[in-house]
């Protein structure tokens, strides 16, 4: 194998999809669903919403005809990489009054997402943090994880919403993918070229057919980044970490609560919001209790309920605990932010809040921290 | 690992969220509202804890919440938790009897710096419930008493019928080990002790704030006045610690739920130094 990677035709994308299904992999990847991308497993490349492109902007998220016959044109299905391997419920176990538990084993499926993008790719890495590395492992994430093939694709053409180069997190895939492509569209030529990023990509790298890649090819593909970089409208401002930590009592969180319906969408499509409970149910027979681990939001009432009422009673405060969250204590939390600047929360929110607009907001209203 | 939880880790379980089966033993009444419970492990694997550390108790079909561990670290044998009853969970605890099971999983948390205090006078002070996560330090501090300068235990309740473990207090305070103070809010005609909120205690302590190191546990505002109290009297907030209380689903970092500010408390608490937390604690909602 080459480490340069290989050169493959735009029809090779099928050859690929076959040779993960004969590996015993559920292939995933974004297909078009009501004019939105919704992550489903595909049978063929043929499943793929080629030649369409988000036209996003803060609230509102649609697919239309990108004008050519790319395969890669759009980014973000709807949901992150999360619910693969952290699902929105599961059962953990179920016992009796004797309280001896009966463990439901995870299911892990092995699963290959084709066109899972860069800064998905860092949410991902910064779930298995929480979930692997805190003070216990989480066995049945790292059994789903364990279980996850991941092409990637690095972007050609960010939505209107994306802004990770200003969070350092794509628009071109560093690690954590098995294979990544990139789509070289040219008048010439459509193909893609492939790179591995682990032993498993390499393995598949050598069966799948194609030209080893020249360093010619290698600087169309970085310049495909370039542009793609270049292209991203949104940007998160710099040193947000500390604009938000001299910010807690700001009136700013008022006016966001003014508009922010606590609907916890956002957390719901963020692809790092790992929060969760943990809560009974009964079994049919009533004779067991069962035991259930599901997702769960900080814009929830419930969320902070202590004995005597909720802490974050306010819509203001819940707003404030989310973006903070993210954005600020992350880094005190797991020593990195905890947005990977996807964008889905600014698309995905029924009124258009955005988060690189607040903090912006918040920048402008506050003065700068003081030169040390 | 127990067996059940290894078993689990065969299957390729999780022993993160699932608990281990203990036996009620033992049950005290220790107030209206507060029972003290007495727990043995099935398997027979003593529950080893620090002060300060906490549980997650469990009932099926009811839920699940933390308790601190009011026991004496020196006997980890018996698991012992003091709960107040105030809603389905803990009265559930609260009406469990000898013979009943409960599930546990822990120890969890980082508990009080003990040796932070080595050598120097040791104060205690808590209120109302807050006395049982600082018990196993009073019980650990008297084990330990010739390498401490001082013990000082200062004590507040609301009213007379709610101070928490009366004879040991009265033990405590009988003997010379320990400096016992204990106060109430509002008092009845049985109860001749101070009266007055347990910060008004601190400037009354007989020896220099430099060296002193000092536990505080309470209600949120009890412990904000005690840590103001303290600093006011002369003492450095880097010798004060708290045990702060958020709500907790999963005790091991993972629900998200036990934020406060920068701090998961379940991971990087519940005892925090105070300066870890000056900025925080009279933050509006936070
Ligand atoms: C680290 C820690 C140590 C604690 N130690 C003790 C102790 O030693 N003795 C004692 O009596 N109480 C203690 N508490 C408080 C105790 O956990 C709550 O009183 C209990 O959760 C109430 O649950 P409930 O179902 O009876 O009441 P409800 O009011 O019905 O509560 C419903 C649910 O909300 C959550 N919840 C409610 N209050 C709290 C709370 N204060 N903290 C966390 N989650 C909460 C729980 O998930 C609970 O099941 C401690 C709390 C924490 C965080
Ligand atoms: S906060 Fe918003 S932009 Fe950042 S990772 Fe989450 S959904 Fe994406
Ligand atoms: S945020 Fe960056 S990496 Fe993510 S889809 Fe948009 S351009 Fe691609
Ligand atoms: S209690 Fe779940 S993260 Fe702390």
């Amino acid at each position: 194998m080459s480490d340069a990677g290989k050169i493959i035709a735009a029809a090779g994308l099928e050859q690929l999809v076959r040779l993960l299904r004969a590996r015993g992999f559920e292939v995933w990847a974004a297909r078009e669903q009501a004019e939105a991308l919704s992550l489903q497993p595909i049978e063929s490349a043929e499943d793929l919403p080629r030649g369409r492109i988000e036209a996003a902007e803060a609230g509102k998220v649609r697919l239309v005809a990108s004008g050519r016959d790319a395969y890669f044109d759009h980014t973000l299905p709807m949901q992150g990489l999360k619910r693969l391997v952290s699902p929105p419920e599961e059962r953990l176990f179920a016992c009796g009054e004797d309280l001896v538990p009966h463990e439901t084993p995870p299911a892990a499926t092995p699963k290959a997402v084709i066109g899972a993008r860069p800064c998905d790719l860092v949410a991902l890495d910064t779930l298995t943090q929480v979930f692997q590395d805190g003070p216990q492992e989480d066995r049945r994430y790292r059994a789903r994880r364990e279980a996850l093939f991941l092409v990637a694709v690095n972007c050609a053409r960010p939505a209107a919403t994306c802004f990770c180069s200003s969070m350092d997190t794509g628009p071109r895939a560093e690690a954590g993918y098995d294979l990544a492509l990139t789509e070289l569209y040219e008048p010439e030529a459509h193909g893609f070229l492939v790179e591995a990023g682990s032993a498993a990509g390499g393995e598949l790298l050598e069966a799948l057919e194609g030209e080893p890649a020249s360093a010619a090819d290698r600087q169309r593909a970085l310049a495909v980044s370039e542009a793609a970089a270049a292209a991203m409208a949104r940007a998160m401002p710099s040193d947000v970490e500390g604009l938000l930590k001299r910010a807690y009592e700001h009136p700013h969180w008022e006016a966001v609560a003014e508009r922010c319906l606590a609907c916890a969408n956002c957390t719901m499509v963020c692809p790092t919001c790992f929060c969760g409970t943990v809560e009974d149910r009964s079994s049919l027979d009533g004779a067991t209790a069962e035991r259930w681990r599901r997702w769960d939001s900080c814009f929830t009432l419930d969320f902070s309920y202590i004995h005597g009422g909720a802490v974050r009673k306010e819509t203001a405060s819940r707003y404030r605990q989310w973006m903070t969250h993210k954005l600020a204590h992350w880094h005190d939390q797991f020593g990195r932010s905890g947005c990977v600047g996807c964008g889905r929360c600014i698309g995905w929110c029924p009124v258009g809040i955005d988060i690189t607009a607040e903090a912006q907001a918040l920048a402008d209203a506050l003065p700068a921290a003081k030169e040390a | 690992m127990n067996d059940a939880a290894a078993a689990l880790a065969e299957q390729g379980g999780d022993p993160g969220l699932v608990p281990r089966p203990f036996e009620v033993v033992g049950t005290r009444r220790e107030l209206d509202d507060v029972v003290t419970l007495e727990l043995a492990p099935l398997d027979g694997q003593a529950l080893t804890f620090l002060p300060g550390q906490f549980t997650m108790l469990y009932l099926p079909g009811i839920g699940e919440i933390p308790i601190s561990i009011s026991g004496d670290p020196a006997r980890p044998e018996r698991l012992v938790q003091t709960i107040r009853s105030v809603g389905a969970v803990s009265e559930a605890c609260c009406a469990l009897q000898p013979g009943a099971r409960i599930g546990v999983r822990g120890p969890y948390g980082r508990g009080w710096p003990l040796e932070a205090a080595l050598g120097r006078h040791l104060i205690v002070l808590a209120g109302g419930l807050g006395l049982a996560p600082t018990r196993p330090i009073v019980t650990w501090a008297l084990e330990n008493r010739s390498k401490l300068a001082g013990l000082h235990l200062l004590y507040g309740a609301r009213t007379p019928d709610a101070v928490l473990y009366p004879t040991q207090l009265l033990g405590w305070a009988g003997a010379e080990a320990a400096n016992v103070m204990v106060t109430v809010d509002r008092h009845s005609d049985q109860w001749s002790g101070r009266v007055g909120v347990v910060s008004d205690l601190v400037p009354e302590l007989p020896f220099d704030p430099a060296l002193g190191t000092a536990m505080v546990c309470g209600p949120e505002v009890m412990m904000r006045f005690s840590l103001q109290a303290l600093e006011g009297w002369g003492m450095a907030p880097a010798q004060m610690y708290v045990s702060m209380e958020r709500n907790m689903k999963c005790g091991i970092g993972w629900c998200g739920h036990c934020q406060l500010g920068p701090h998961l408390l379940c991971r990087d608490g519940p005892v925090l130094a105070a300066p870890q937390v000056s900025d925080l604690i009279g933050v509006w909602e936070l």
